[in-house]
């Protein structure tokens, strides 16, 4: 269920904003169910395969999950929210929902322009250097080559893959899965979203770059779009968010302002 | 929040009353036929560069390099020649067996291969889908795009093997450009075609190889086409309507002096070969556009 807070400070503070809220993100009342496949779990053999195919049934090790169960909320521009719970909570799953990679079930999902998510499994090819994997992502987001060759270095400087010698022109395999996360951020920072869905991408990389990506998030959203950042680590979503939301089991628990939520979170989560 | 009620002109709105006044859009919806076409047009730099990052990368492993581009077409010519040409023997009635069996074998192998990457188009690029959004026909056109190239230097190849087998250099020459390009939209039709099927059931992958050898068959690639006069005449015709057939015809027709056909009329070729890339050329797209927010779910 949601709670809604009555902190006088902050009440005021949004107050001075409310003239000119303008929603990127109306969650309304999404059910998400998705099927899991569960590997070999019994039927499997080819006389059950194709006695299936027969009977044209679904295969039994299929099973259903209702991972997000009736969520509504409202972001606007300007916003960098974050989202908090334990693991399997569906914070991944409303997030892909958010980008238009997963159909809801019931209810629906309105956004503004095209949300993208940065996830930390983005993968690029791998066989090529990490300066083409620039161009391609940049193109693949939808820029203009000029654009690409313009950007470009200033990608590579803001990774950071070039501190230790000259990485840039190497395959991105040669990576370390830190420099690689690293590299997938700085491509999809490079372009101004409307909404931009970060998950768990923060948490990779070391501090200097943490504190650059962080800085980044902030530009975004003051270039008028809105960010959405599910972390583990609570502490990246109170450097970034001032607005936080709790799901458990695939409920709002809890959305409101971040220090709030996170003091109530922990709450929770120690007295388990 | 008692004060900003009076203030804020969305109280009151269901959710998507909200979204209504304010114009957004239902996440993950399908654009029309028209508006993906012009988005997908947008990402042409996109298509290019990733079809030629996939070339290059596909040899990057590879000592050789790049020079496999060349070697793997012709030492698949020598192993067919060699069974085909000399253990079995087809050779007897076909004039410059070599240059027959590799235009066959080489515009054979330009959709073959085709399919079998488009197959894997969407299935093997999850990650990039899931990441960013950009139109999905991106990928299985790119690929498209990767196997011309791999198509050009095995037409270097072939170029060099038709005239050292004695063939004359002739006007004919010409009608092969117009040919190809006819056969690289007819692929990219079957690819986008593939590509959605194999999104959804990867089993295709296991099927793909074997309907492959079937087509080739059918085709008349590795032995005379005279030989399909020997079926009973639906089956004659069905052969001759066989978009392949027609594609390796027309490069035989343009390429080789004395190559047996087993269609007579050219205008027939040519208007078969052109109607096989329009249908699958367009029925490829709109099936593809139909399966667009599907890609990359699950």
């Amino acid at each position: 269920m949601v709670d809604h807070f009555d902190a006088p400070v902050e009440a005021s503070a949004t107050m001075t904003r409310t003239q000119e809220r303008i929603p990127t993100v109306v969650v309304d009342d999404a059910h998400i169910i998705y099927r899991v496949h569960q590997g070999a779990a019994g039927g499997t053999t080819p006389v059950a395969a194709l006695r299936r195919l027969v009977k044209r049934t679904h295969a039994p090790n299929v099973r259903e999950v209702h991972a997000v169960k009736g969520v509504s909320f409202t972001a606007y521009r300007g916003e960098a929210i974050g989202l908090i719970g334990s693991n399997g909570s569906g914070k991944s799953t409303i997030l892909r929902a958010i980008a238009g990679l997963l159909p809801v079930n019931r209810g629906a999902i309105h956004t503004q322009g095209q949300p993208s998510l940065l996830g930390v499994n983005a993968a690029l090819l791998n066989d090529l250097s990490g300066e083409r994997n620039v161009t391609l992502g940049c193109l693949a987001m939808g820029m203009h080559p000029d654009d690409v060759a313009k950007q470009a270095a200033g990608i590579i400087d803001f990774s950071g893959i070039n501190e230790r010698g000259d990485f840039a022109s190497l395959p991105m395999r040669t990576y370390s899965s830190g420099m690689a996360a690293r590299l997938r951020f700085s491509i999809a920072a490079a372009k101004k979203h409307d909404v931009l869905l970060i998950d768990e991408a923060l948490a990779t990389g070391d501090k200097g770059f943490r504190k650059r990506s962080e800085q980044r998030v902030r530009e975004l959203r003051e270039g008028a779009g809105t960010v959405f950042l599910v972390s583990h680590q609570l502490s990246s979503v109170r450097d970034t968010c001032e607005r936080t939301i709790w799901l458990e089991s695939g409920l709002i628990r809890m959305d409101g302002p971040t220090d709030e939520v996170i003091r109530a979170y922990e709450a929770y989560a120690n007295s388990k | 929040m008692a004060t900003t009620a009076l203030v804020d002109p969305d109280t009151g709105l269901t959710q998507a009353q909200l979204a209504a006044r304010h114009g957004l859009r239902v996440a993950g919806e399908r654009p029309s036929l028209v508006e993906y076409s012009r988005r997908l047009w947008a990402y042409r730099h996109f298509i290019a560069a990733y079809a030629n990052a996939k070339l290059v990368a596909s040899y990057s492993n590879a000592k050789l390099g790049q020079l496999w581009q060349v070697l793997t077409p012709l030492t698949n010519a020598a192993v067919y020649y060699l069974i085909f040409g000399v253990v079995l023997a087809q050779n007897d009635n076909i004039p410059n067996f070599i240059a027959y069996l590799t235009t066959g074998l080489f515009i054979f192998n330009f959709t073959q291969s085709a399919i079998l990457a488009g197959t894997q188009s969407i299935s093997s690029n999850l990650g990039l889908i899931r990441a960013l959004h950009f139109p999905r026909a991106s990928l299985p056109l790119s690929t498209t795009i990767t196997q011309f190239q791999q198509l050009l230097a095995s037409m270097v190849v072939l170029v060099g093997i038709v005239l050292v087998t004695g063939e004359p250099l002739t006007w004919k020459w010409l009608m092969l450009l117009p040919a190809l390009l006819l056969q690289a939209v007819f692929n990219a039709g079957v690819v986008l075609f593939v590509a959605r099927l194999g999104a959804k059931a990867s089993d295709l992958k296991q099927v793909m190889p074997f309907i492959m050898r079937t087509w080739m068959y059918g085709s008349g690639v590795l032995y005379s086409v005279s030989l399909f006069d020997r079926l009973p005449g639906w089956a004659t015709t069905l052969v001759q309507y066989n978009p392949l057939l027609v594609y390796i015809e027309l490069a035989r027709y343009a390429l080789l002096e004395e190559a047996p056909l087993l269609n007579e009329s050219l205008t027939q070729l040519w208007l078969v070969g052109a109607g096989w890339a329009l249908v699958a050329g367009i029925g490829g797209f709109i099936y593809f556009w139909r399966g667009e927010q599907e890609y990359g779910r699950g």
